[in-house]
């Protein structure tokens, strides 16, 4: 069965602001994508992310390993949609993928990147 | 021999290519393998005759060949298993009983797949003109003017999407068909209009694309009476088709709709187009393509182009911009305001279109030219002729605008010489 990421994009102006009923709205609208997702034997995994003032970019210079660590503070690019979270979804094809990620309540208050995860125990 | 050949492929192709990516579930090996199978056919052919059912034959060598391919690189798992799957196919598929059913759901799933709304409307366009209609790149390259590299990467990036991100090979259900249908439905009338009205050399150049669009039109239409819209784009190729052959002269240049023979219409085409409409605006979901298609119907229908019924065009044109405000639709709505008298709004909608947006575009400027010289302005006549030879455009459609800018540009001197 294939695994697909579904990356949750959503608007870094909002990411730390809201009320704590619309936070629980939304927490609840996640739960419930959770429940089915789990129910339908779909979900493999899944976190949510700290906002991006918590990240770390971490590059390493030279091209090749154990060049220089470089870090940068903040996420990888400042944009104005920034990475929040992500699930991993077994899905039989990219139509059953998108089927679910339609689902997740990040595909309208944002966008949802569906990408297929590769599977290193395939070799063809 | 070979002429037999071409016919069998252009007229099978698609379909000997649909069954086999049906049965190994990989489009390059499909489509080196019916390409394995067309060798073997130039040499068998030429010596043994043509099989009985040709297209079953390249499909059963074909078939074996793909296996072939695949045990030469069994060993590696997914292979060996895609192997046994085909080998435990026993049957030929063209044979046995209810295989017109199942090819023709072959070449349907294959258009849905090429046609995924996940793949961009470029890439789709293209392989649905190299996988379904069998155009080598460089013809698709030459068609969509766009470079041989270009188009070899867009095609073998829509390939390899298809293959790892698993874009499923099949039939949508009933209640997916909304989100589903349009992008085949754009991509068959994009295939349409290429060999209607080829944007590359000269005019029809691929009018087996037009009458291969019509066919894949036909078999959606017939798998889903119910979705109106899909009968719309059917009737809009066949009412549009119906004029083709009193669109150009016999030097290959292009005759306006006003000063076609009419009799060189298929009638018969353009009623079967009309019934089609009818039957889908008695309906009441209308949708772009059945409006177009009235449109075009409304255009077939007229006797003369003086009896054209431009008021009724007039509102439909109206509907038209609501459903789709797209520029093309603006600049046809531009053209039927000024037939039926109103050439003040005909260039008022022509001004507000965003000059951005046309800047490439050569019947843009045709249009704005023409409303020029209706409305005696033959300076602006010129400079928009100007403007749309500038662009790129098909041999009889350029023809057509050096024509006219020739007229102009003697109409002015005229009238200075009489000053």
């Amino acid at each position: 069965m294939p695994r697909y990421a579904a990356l949750i994009y959503g608007n870094a102006a909002t990411e730390t602001t809201g009320t704590p009923d619309e936070w629980a709205t939304i927490m609840q609208e996640y739960n419930d994508f959770g429940d089915r997702a789990v129910a339908a034997g779909v979900m493999a995994g899944g976190e949510a992310l700290q906002p991006t003032p918590t990240a770390t970019t971490v590059h390493v210079t030279g091209g090749a390993k154990g060049g220089d660590i470089v870090m940068t503070d903040g996420p990888f690019a400042e944009t104005k949609e920034v990475l929040g979270g992500f699930y991993l979804l077994d899905c039989a094809d990219l139509d059953e993928a998108i089927h679910w990620a339609a689902q997740i309540p990040g595909a309208w208050h944002g966008r949802v990147e569906v990408r297929p995860v590769i599977d290193f125990s395939q070799n063809g | 021999m070979n002429d037999d050949l071409a016919d069998v492929l252009r007229m099978e192709g698609g379909r000997i290519r649909a069954t086999l990516i049906r049965l190994t579930g990989d489009i390059t090996l499909a489509e080196d393998s019916v390409q394995d199978a067309v060798v073997v056919a130039m040499e068998r052919w030429r010596v043994d005759g043509l099989p009985e059912r040709p297209a079953a034959w390249l499909t059963t060598v074909a078939r074996n060949k793909a296996l072939d391919r695949l045990r030469r690189e069994a060993g590696r798992p997914v292979r060996e298993q895609a192997a046994q799957m085909l080998d435990s196919f026993a049957a030929d598929p063209v044979t046995s009983a209810g295989s017109d059913a199942l090819l023709r759901d072959d070449m349907l799933r294959l258009m849905f797949t090429c046609c995924h709304p996940a793949l961009s409307p470029d890439a789709r366009l293209a392989l649905t003109l190299r996988i379904v209609a069998g155009l080598s790149t460089t013809e698709i390259a030459r068609l969509c003017l766009t470079a041989d590299a270009t188009m070899g990467q867009r095609i073998s990036r829509a390939k390899r999407k298809i293959a790892i991100s698993r874009i499923p090979y099949r039939v949508p259900q009933d209640h997916e068909l909304p989100d589903r249908l349009p992008s085949v439905l754009s991509t068959i009338v994009a295939v349409f209009t290429l060999g209607h009205h080829s944007p590359d050399g000269a005019a029809d150049r691929r009018v087996d694309l037009a009458t291969e669009a019509i066919r894949l039109g036909r078999m959606l239409a017939e798998l889903m009476p119910d979705e109106l819209e899909c009968l719309g784009a059917l009737a809009l190729m066949i009412a549009t088709h119906a004029r083709h052959e009193a669109r150009l002269d016999v030097h290959g240049d292009l005759i306006l709709l006003a000063d076609q023979d009419r009799s060189r219409w298929k009638h018969d085409d353009i009623a079967e187009a009309s019934t089609l409409v009818e039957g889908c605006l008695r309906r009441r979901r209308v949708g772009a393509y059945q409006v177009q298609a009235a449109i075009a119907c409304l255009h077939g229908l007229a006797r003369s182009y003086a009896e054209t019924d431009w008021p009724q065009i007039v509102e439909l044109y109206e509907m038209l911009v609501t459903l789709q405000p797209t520029v093309v639709v603006r600049v046809n709505q531009a053209v039927a305001l000024a037939e039926n008298g109103d050439l003040t709004r005909a260039r008022a909608v022509i001004a507000s279109v965003d000059a951005g947006t046309v800047e490439s575009w050569h019947l843009y400027w045709a249009v704005a030219a023409d409303l020029a010289r209706r409305a005696g302005d033959t300076q602006g006549e010129v400079a928009n002729l100007a403007r749309a030879l500038q662009c790129p455009a098909n041999d009889a459609d350029r023809r057509l605008l050096q024509g006219r800018l020739a007229q102009a540009n003697a109409a002015i001197r005229r009238a200075s010489s009489a000053r």
